[in-house]
């Protein structure tokens, strides 16, 4: 009856719900203060370099971690007191796979569905439905230690839903693994998001946050930075297109003479610029009338990189 | 700006490359040597303490114990069965570590330096070691008054030569442990550990059953200890010390053979 | 399809109230789920294909017992008992090797195993990340290495019996004392875990380790120190178990038994809370 009720309550109401929150490690402020929401079924993004905050946020989440300052309220409950029947509708990937090497690749679902204190018979039907969704079948026998980077993460993710989460917590899912192991986990995952599930997933991967997430945050230096969809997000801090200009070492000019309206922006990386325009051939058009001769060029739609490095205080020009 | 692309390298001799794996590992000792005072140095001195003057006190001297001193009758076996102790662990994680956790090893051939140089370094390394080890052992031996004469200078080498008949055959299976090192602790359970208590350092083999006496010959501690007492007491016989040298000689040649072998299967197939 | 799966999953899970037991009413929310005994079915998991480790630690201690039997013992024939009189040499080391061998077993169980599980394979974060609390895992883990310690400790028993080394009915207080000895080395190591940065802070466990195995009456009777070295040996823990196990084996029964078992329930308390404090601390943080 109870647990009905809180299930309705979460219908309405955000999965997540942060408000001012705050994680201090010592002096250091990893979180300074952020206002989050999460709803029911979407697939929700913390995008940002290493540091910036993403995995203090998701331990708290997935209560882990105490918090040091703020409001946190998960599936309607207070991580402080009710952590324990938070996790138990959790489901979590970490940022580095901790799957038990002593354990078999089946082995390692069963036992990990024990935590959640479901049966035996339960969990054998369970195992080899995981196994079947992360094509692991033919290895489900098999030591852990062996398996390829790409399959032990989707372990990791098969291991995560072995209590049929209602939330699931992805911490970079896919960092260090080759583009076809990607590409199939992203495949997973949006059927996973398909069926019904919530996600949260933090990544530095523009294109992962372009391809899985309906909704995103920025986060820099423990704030948000911005929030909203990836079209939005483009839309509202980057130009339609982008022009590339390369050029060898030690021969790359100064960007101040090109400040005068040739881009809305430009923005200097180590080894090129990049302007920010409506018509990328237009400008390099313009760019070629100033005489700049780069080794090659590109023009190509905007991106969330470009948003991130628009956010983070990277760019010279505003 | 502009990068000089001057290639630098060299390939060196092959006993030349040795020495420099040796210097390799040199350098990683020198800012890890603390973790293994303990049990390379401390742990045989604490047993000839233990055994030779605690339990040694119990002991009248006999028959068995040479008319020696139990003190005097263990020192010379102890620095034996401590170089193959030490010999066990120094040829197991260490060298499993190098080919999986740390994997120094493809980093290694990845040089001008090949696999057999590179066994040839590791094993000069262990026998550097155990040779050290002794050393001090001898040096704390000597303080106790367990020590007979400069003779031992010669169970010294004894007692390296012993390590290194049990340290080859096992680099060349560490270099075949594909496992988290359990079968490591399988090995040191049921050949060390009875190897250790039975193979004579504390009491002559004629002790035991005869049925386990064949067992006993096989073990390269024993062959070290009748060595290493031998040269101690002056007691030795040119004859039997002639067999237990090549005994030990044919084990480290085996073992070298099997480890290159090991070597190369692992990191270049 | 998947989703179907989901639902017809979460009908058949029965959300299963807690039990209240009494951790449950001690222990702040979140910490125990009530739930340890499902770690014991990890490590019994975990370590069926290791069954040659585990049957190596039953085999250690009767290594030893043979070359007391052929070797040993025929160097030294009799020493002084506990109670004054001479006794045969085995039967003196017997209890001094079960006592040794139960704290070697749960330190090593406590130190080198946790850290490896704490630090390297992260199963200690895998695991809290599901409703188990910190202390499911310190009860999960202490009580597969008592489950060990106790099946040597029993077997090692039942072989001294046979060899007549038993001679006395208290003899049976041994396996009890022989767990409380491990479970006190157990929290105290777990502690001492909870401190480790790297490998090489083990090599400090190998030094109280092996003084300890070597000095604490194991080997030779306690008269042969000079008394400052016997004041000393009498601090450490081993020295306490060897003293309680060897006089239960022996029949030299006395109230000074109760200060023995004094120190180790210290010892467990102490460990235990600063195990749980720290890796509490250390885990979620």
């Amino acid at each position: 009856m109870v647990a009905a009720t809180v299930r309705d309550v979460t219908d309405v109401c955000p999965l997540v719900k942060a408000a001012g929150l705050v994680k201090r490690f010592g002096p250091v402020e990893a979180v300074r203060g952020i206002d989050v929401e999460v709803r029911r079924g979407e697939a929700f993004g913390f995008l940002g370099p290493n540091g910036a905050g993403k995995s203090s946020t998701m331990r708290m989440i997935g209560c882990v971690s105490p918090r040091s300052g703020g409001e946190l309220t998960v599936l309607g409950m207070d991580p402080d007191t009710d952590g324990a029947r938070i996790r138990a509708r959790l489901g979590v990937v970490p940022q580095e796979d901790n799957l038990d090497t002593e354990l078999t690749v089946r082995q390692n679902l069963q036992v990990y569905g024990r935590y959640f204190g479901l049966s035996r018979a339960h969990l054998r039907a369970k195992a080899a439905e995981l196994l079947e969704f992360a094509q692991l079948t033919d290895r489900a026998d098999d030591e852990v230690d062996p398996l390829s980077g790409g399959m032990k993460r989707r372990l990791t993710i098969a291991r995560s839903l072995v209590n049929d989460p209602d939330l699931l917590l992805l911490d970079e899912p896919t960092t260090g693994l080759d583009p076809q192991a990607r590409h199939l986990l992203w495949d997973r995952l949006f059927r996973l998001k398909q069926s019904g599930v919530t996600l949260i997933i933090t990544t530095h991967y523009m294109d992962e946050a372009e391809q899985l997430c309906d909704r995103l945050v920025v986060m820099n230096e423990g704030r948000i930075a911005a929030e909203g969809s990836p079209a939005e997000l483009i839309s509202r801090y980057s130009t339609r297109e982008v022009l590339e200009l390369r050029f060898p070492p030690g021969e790359q000019p100064p960007v101040e003479p090109f400040m005068d309206g040739m881009a809305e922006r430009v923005e200097a990386l180590p080894d090129r610029l990049l302007f920010y325009t409506a018509d990328g051939e237009a400008t390099l058009a313009a760019a070629h009338g100033k005489g700049l001769r780069p080794v090659s060029t590109l023009v190509r739609r905007s991106t969330l990189e470009d948003v991130f490095l628009h956010l983070t205080g990277r760019s010279l020009v505003e | 700006m502009v990068v000089e692309l001057a290639p630098a390298g060299r390939a060196p001799s092959g006993s030349r490359a040795a020495l420099l794996v040796v210097e390799g590992l040199w350098t990683w000792y020198r800012r890890n040597w603390r973790a293994t005072v303990v049990s390379s140095v401390l742990q045989p001195v604490l047993y000839l303490l233990a055994m030779g003057l605690g339990f040694g006190s119990q002991v009248p001297p006999s028959e068995a114990t040479g008319g020696q001193p139990y003190l005097v009758y263990l020192a010379p076996g102890l620095l034996v069965a401590a170089a193959v102790q030490n010999a066990a662990f120094e040829s197991t994680y260490p060298v499993l570590s190098s080919f999986k956790w740390q994997k120094t090893y493809w980093g290694i051939i990845a040089t001008p330096i090949g696999t057999g140089e590179l066994v040839s370094g590791q094993l000069l390394w262990i026998a550097v070691r155990l040779a050290v080890s002794g050393a001090v052992y001898l040096a704390v031996a000597a303080v106790f008054g367990a020590l007979t004469g400069p003779g031992v200078l010669l169970s010294l080498l004894f007692a390296v030569l012993t390590g290194m008949a049990f340290s080859a055959p096992i680099v060349a299976y560490s270099a075949s442990v594909n496992d988290e090192g359990d079968s490591f602790s399988t090995l040191f359970r049921f050949v060390l550990l009875p190897m250790w208590l039975l193979g004579g350092t504390f009491f002559p083999i004629s002790q035991l059953p005869a049925w386990l006496r064949p067992v006993a010959w096989l073990t390269p501690i024993w062959h070290g200890t009748e060595l290493a007492r031998g040269a101690a007491f002056g007691t030795w016989l040119p004859l039997p010390s002639l067999g237990h040298v090549a005994y030990l000689a044919v084990l480290v040649t085996t073992g070298v053979l099997l480890a290159r072998w090991r070597f190369r299967r692992r990191l270049t197939r | 399809m998947a989703r179907d799966l989901a639902e017809a999953a979460r009908a058949a899970r029965t959300p299963a109230p807690p039990r209240r037991a009494l951790l449950l009413r001690v222990l702040p929310t979140g910490l125990y789920a009530g739930r340890a005994r499902v770690l014991l079915e990890r490590s019994a998991l975990a370590n069926r294909r290791a069954w040659l480790t585990l049957l190596g630690g039953f085999f250690e201690p009767l290594f030893f017992l043979f070359a007391l039997g052929v070797g040993f013992g025929r160097l030294v024939s009799q020493v002084t008992g506990p109670d004054g009189h001479p006794m045969s040499y085995v039967a003196f080391v017997a209890p001094a090797l079960l006592a040794a061998s139960a704290m070697n077993g749960a330190v090593y169980d406590a130190t080198f195993n946790i850290f490896f599980k704490y630090r390297y394979a992260k199963l200690y974060d895998a695991m809290l990340a599901t409703p188990l609390g910190p202390v499911d895992i310190a009860v999960g883990e202490i009580s597969w290495a008592l489950l060990r310690g106790g099946t040597y400790a029993a077997g090692f028993l039942l072989v001294m019996a046979g060899g007549g080394l038993i001679s006395s009915p208290w003899g049976l207080l041994a396996l009890p004392v022989a767990l409380l000895e491990a479970f006190a080395f157990a929290a105290v190591g777990m502690a001492a875990t909870s401190y480790m940065r790297s490998w090489q802070d083990f090599d400090l466990v190998q030094l109280a380790l092996i003084p300890m195995f070597l000095f604490s009456t194991t080997f030779f009777p306690l008269s042969v120190f000079p008394r400052p070295l016997q004041l000393v040996v009498e601090c450490f823990p081993l020295y306490h178990a060897v003293e309680m196990l060897r006089g239960l084996t022996t029949g030299w029964v006395t109230p000074a038994m109760l200060g023995h078992a004094a120190y180790f329930a210290v010892m467990a308390v102490a460990g235990s809370v600063v195990a749980a404090h720290r890796f509490g601390r250390l885990l979620l943080r």
